[in-house]
């Protein structure tokens, strides 16, 4: 979809004819009344579920989305597109800059986290939708779920925000700062032109996923997956190499991750991650980024996720209650980090399937 | 239905918004949805039962009463209900003065620790009372905090607050409980149901 209608940015720029890659799954009925608009993480894509044709493996949320699953693709329309800034089709920096008929690179605008739901909301005037069923992201598309129901307060029935945060820490920050340094100090990521001369700041990028990798594990996990066990050797080498299981996992991570991946448009995403502040927008009060909205919220956090804790969770519930909005909350248990969210975890699929069948029997 | 939520439905008038403080299941939660048209959502400390009232489609927050009271503002709900929980918290007295904060009116409902059975379990066996209300043993029970109606009533007055009206349930039969028969209905109920305001 080629967005016409000019966007302007939280940087001040404004950007018009700009392309927005989609997927859907199921089908709209006729009242237009089904329809789940899916944000994705930081790294993820429109590729929610089914076999995702750039790297051949299951969507990165087939355990959620599909027939007779949490987001039950025969009874609901699900949309989820790639966020602008990324990679996969959208508008970002791989493309063109129209002024310049170069490669954008760090030319591209910084964009936030608002401009990305802006600019997905144009997919709701090109279905002809007026009012979502629900908008549902974990992690960073938590974050996008929050800012669209403050954005559009009549625009969806239902908001599942799922291991996130209202505002990103000094610590979610820290970690992103990491990662964008990684990149930088990786000499072909040449200031963000590397398109140019057809080489990639690889290993930058693969320290970078390897160090958020870490981030969305727990301890736990982590122990109980690898501990000291070694890699393919009966004892240790005394050298660099990867000796240890958990340090040959992460490079594979790394490896791999760098095949799907842009680093600039890991630089662009972070960045917008660590600008949102939703109660900043509104002089510190979360409840006022609320205050229109009679949408029903229902809030996930996970027991091991240290990334985005429960108690941050917890601040947008409060928040909520501060003004009397329609709010529930639950807190899975799961030792498998952030990263839950993701994965076969059984409470967390059985409560998420359960408030939207509950929620859209209401109807 | 138990007698008890039914004796609660009958204190709370329709159109007003309701918070159940520790939910369990959600039971009172549906019967009053069912029955009155009420706004009304729990608060719930046991995944297992917050997971059992989202898959009734109830609207539930999974917390603490001790701790995540807080998080509501002062008379944001009409009427707070605690059903038969006063008794397995740290320090119900604070709890009491947090529910009279987030609600216009309180319903406390507690297990009667006066009931003439249980005296004369206590007498006779010289063991702890078990009951169908209490059937913990000493050592396992999440009841810390055990009083009669008796007990309950005096606290209330001593605090200055409201009771609007307290009933008595024991069986099937519920009646109400003033100055003069109070001894007589500590001895007898098997629940206590107080509606109280600051």
């Amino acid at each position: 979809m080629i967005v016409r209608k000019p966007l302007k940015l939280d940087c001040g720029k404004t950007i018009n004819n700009f392309p927005i890659a989609y997927e859907t799954y199921g089908s709209l009925n006729n009242k237009k009344d089904n329809a789940i608009l899916v944000f994705h993480a930081l790294t993820g894509d429109q590729y929610v579920t089914g076999i995702n044709p750039v790297t051949n493996k299951d969507g990165w949320w087939s355990h959620a989305v599909g027939p007779d699953k949490s987001v039950d693709t025969n009874k609901y329309f699900i949309i989820c597109a790639n966020i602008i800034g990324g990679c996969m089709g959208s508008y970002g920096p791989g493309h063109q800059d129209p002024d310049t008929q170069k490669i954008f690179g760090t030319n591209f605008p910084v964009i936030t986290i608002n401009d990305m739901v802006n600019a997905q909301y144009n997919l709701l005037d090109h279905f002809q939708i007026k009012k979502l069923f629900s908008v549902i992201g974990g992690s960073m598309g938590g974050m996008q779920v929050l800012q669209f129901v403050s954005n559009f307060p009549d625009k969806t029935k239902t908001a599942v925000p799922i291991a996130c945060s209202s505002s990103h820490s000094a610590q979610n920050i820290a970690f992103n700062e990491l990662g964008r340094q990684a990149i930088a100090a990786d000499n072909n990521w040449n200031n963000g032109e590397y398109f140019s001369k057809n080489i990639s700041p690889d290993k930058g990028l693969a320290v970078a996923r390897m160090a958020a990798h870490i981030t969305y594990l727990s301890k736990k996990s982590l122990q109980e997956k690898f501990g000291r066990k070694l890699q393919k050797r009966e004892h240790l080498k005394f050298g660099f190499d990867a000796d240890f299981q958990i340090e040959s996992y992460l490079r594979y991570q790394g490896s791999i991750f760098v095949d799907r991946f842009d680093a600039n448009s890991y630089l662009y995403i972070t960045r917008a991650m660590d600008y949102f502040d939703l109660p900043g927008q509104f002089k510190g009060n979360l409840s006022d980024a609320f205050k229109e909205t009679k949408t029903k919220f229902f809030i996930i956090s996970f027991t091991s996720d240290w990334l985005y804790p429960t108690q941050e969770n917890k601040d947008i519930v409060i928040a909520l209650n501060a003004i009397g909005a329609d709010v529930g909350f639950v807190e899975i248990e799961s030792d498998k980090g952030h990263d839950s969210f993701l994965l076969d975890v059984p409470d967390f699929l059985k409560a998420l399937k359960n408030f939207l069948e509950k929620s859209y029997s209401d109807n | 239905m138990k007698n008890e939520f039914k004796a609660i439905v009958d204190l709370i008038d329709k159109n007003t918004r309701v918070l159940d403080v520790g939910c369990g299941d959600g039971t009172l939660i549906e019967f009053l949805k069912k029955n009155k048209n009420i706004n009304i959502r729990g608060l719930e400390i046991s995944k297992e039962n917050v997971q059992k009232c989202i898959a009734k489609g109830l609207t539930v927050i999974e917390g603490n009463a001790e701790t995540d009271l807080k998080q509501f503002p002062n008379n944001s709900f009409d009427y707070v209900v605690l059903s038969q929980t006063l008794q397995a918290f740290l320090n119900p007295e604070l709890v009491i003065i947090e529910l009279l904060r987030v609600g216009k009116k309180v319903i406390i409902t507690i297990p009667n620790f006066g009931n003439w059975k249980l005296r004369l379990h206590l007498l006779i066996k010289g063991t702890m009372p078990i009951t169908k209300n209490l059937p913990y043993q000493w050592y396992d029970t999440p009841n810390i905090h055990m009083c009669t109606i008796k007990d309950f009533y005096h606290f209330i007055r001593s605090k200055n607050f409201k009771i609007f009206k307290s009933l008595a349930i024991n069986n099937q039969n519920v009646s109400l409980i003033n100055d003069s028969n109070i001894e007589i209905k500590n001895l007898f109920a098997e629940l206590g149901i107080f509606l109280i305001e600051k």
